[in-house]
């Protein structure tokens, strides 16, 4: 008969025992070692039936196919530019996948991207051998302007979204800035007045700090009416945010 | 990012929220952090954290200066500290920040040095001190120099018999300390004057100026880093700067 070590929502390390017995399976952050299920990394433990997952507490971007992530860029090619993503892979953008416009041969491409430019652009192909592909043909895609860059745990990225966006549309909302948030971990901001910016600042690494814990919808409220001294209203749609 | 932290600072704000002539407030100084060393400090500001520790050692004096002591300062960039530290031999930073740490405390003559020696031309005590940051939010020379300068003043002699050092008994004894070099760096950036910079302010900066200094006002060591030059002007301001805000670091160590 198989046994449970954990309990739903315990914080385990990697290495650590989850199960013995094979009437458990792994599923995503966990693996068999004989007839054990050990962590694989650092996260909360989710039971779905037999099914023993993972919710990761830190990690390093994984490039996936059709997230929309801001990118750095970190070089200028013969044939497009090589950005940066916050992770172990850098990507490339093709000329012909970065404008719909016509581009010469000889053209200088660091007029449309320069080094150093952040861009919020979309993966659409990523190899077995984690070859990164770009494109900038997709709605909401462009070179971001002036502003701050903050980098946050990737897999806390959903909580700073919120359900169907409703924490970064309360945070737009209370602060008046403009947010864009990418799946690799880096938001960029922008506020017309520096203090409202950096209020959207802190709030964004305050839910990046207590992602983990419940109820932080009402606290992010809490804080930002605090901060801006104005009533927030939290989107309808949100409840808490539970994730897969 | 460069651009943002400028336009920003036009608005008399930088990314933090502070001013553009304003420390970190949240200062912290602990003294004896490390048990195998004979000193030791930690220094926290902000987010950056600093350990600082003091080996001593008998050693033969050099020979152009035989009845003194010696004093060697090292930093170690710790990988885990910032990601863009690599482990292995020490890189440019790391003997750059190593070295500002040593000149503001050999140049202030903060150690009398003649009495350090034991035996002349025999016998010197060797004050070697090593530098880690544990965590590099910006300003690492800051914080490097005011550790160094804590570890010293924790810094208690082990017993020596003339043959041997005995570490695991410590004197009472300190070290001839007698002044308090502070180091303070001023980053330039278009036409503001940053201090304490941030990392992602130091990492645009166009000009950095570290500049020591004892508690007399005395200068004793300045340190010019960054691609772009410094006009005559730009040094006067950042040394007036430094001087201002070393009196407020000065306040967070015992005197």
């Amino acid at each position: 008969m198989g046994k449970l070590l954990v309990q739903e929502k315990e914080i385990v390390v990697p290495g650590q025992q989850v199960a013995e017995g094979m009437d458990y399976v792994p599923g995503y952050g966990t693996y068999r070692e004989g007839e054990n299920i050990l962590a694989g990394r650092l996260g909360l433990v989710a039971i779905e039936g037999r099914m023993l997952k993972l919710i990761p507490l830190a990690g390093r971007y994984i490039p996936k196919r059709n997230d929309t992530v801001i990118g750095r860029v970190i070089d200028v090619t013969m044939s497009g530019w090589r950005m940066d993503l916050n992770s172990a892979y850098s990507a490339l953008l093709n000329v012909k996948d970065a404008t719909n416009e016509f581009i010469p041969k000889s053209a200088d491409l660091t007029q449309l991207f320069n080094f150093g430019d952040y861009v919020v652009t979309k993966i659409i192909n990523v190899t077995p051998q984690f070859l990164v592909d770009l494109t900038m043909k997709a709605p909401g895609l462009y070179k971001l302007p002036e502003g701050r860059i903050i980098s946050v745990t990737p897999v806390k990225i959903p909580r700073v979204i919120g359900k169907r966006g409703s924490m970064v549309s309360m945070i737009k909302n209370a602060t008046g800035c403009q947010i864009t948030v990418g799946q690799n971990g880096l938001v960029w901001v922008h506020g017309r007045e520096p203090a409202m910016e950096l209020i959207a600042d802190k709030t964004i690494r305050m839910i990046e700090e207590q992602a983990h814990t419940s109820g932080l919808t009402e606290r992010v409220k809490a804080f930002l009416e605090e901060q801006t001294g104005k009533t927030v209203e939290v989107p309808r749609e949100d409840e808490e945010y539970q994730e897969v | 990012m460069r651009n943002h932290i400028i336009s920003l600072l036009d608005k008399g704000m930088r990314l933090d929220g502070r001013k553009a002539d304003e420390y970190r407030k949240d200062i912290k100084v602990e003294y004896g952090v490390a048990k195998l060393a004979e000193g030791s400090a930690r220094v926290t500001i902000g987010k950056t954290e600093v350990i600082a520790g003091v080996k001593m050692e008998v050693m033969d004096p050099f020979s152009d200066t035989p009845d003194e002591g010696v004093i060697m300062v090292g930093e170690e960039l710790l990988p885990l500290s910032n990601p863009a530290f690599e482990a292995g031999p020490p890189s440019i930073e790391a003997i750059e920040l190593g070295r500002v740490v040593d000149r503001g405390i050999r140049e202030s003559h903060a150690l009398e040095m003649n009495k350090l020696c034991i035996i002349s031309g025999e016998k010197v005590w060797a004050v070697s001190i090593d530098i880690c940051p544990i965590n590099d939010a910006g300003n690492l020379f800051d914080a490097s120099a005011l550790a160094a300068i804590a570890a010293l003043q924790d810094t208690k002699l082990p017993e020596y018999d003339g043959k041997k050092i005995d570490y695991k008994k410590l004197t009472d004894k300190k070290l001839p300390l007698v002044a308090l070099p502070i180091g303070v760096t001023v980053i330039k950036l278009g036409k503001h004057y940053i201090v304490d910079p941030l990392y992602d302010e130091q990492k645009v900066a166009d000009a950095r100026l570290t500049v020591a200094s004892t508690a007399d006002g005395m200068l004793c060591a300045l340190q010019k880093g960054g691609v772009e030059p410094l006009t005559a002007e730009d040094i006067t301001k950042i040394v007036q700067l430094g001087l201002e805000k070393a009196k407020f670091l000065r306040e967070k160590v015992k005197q």
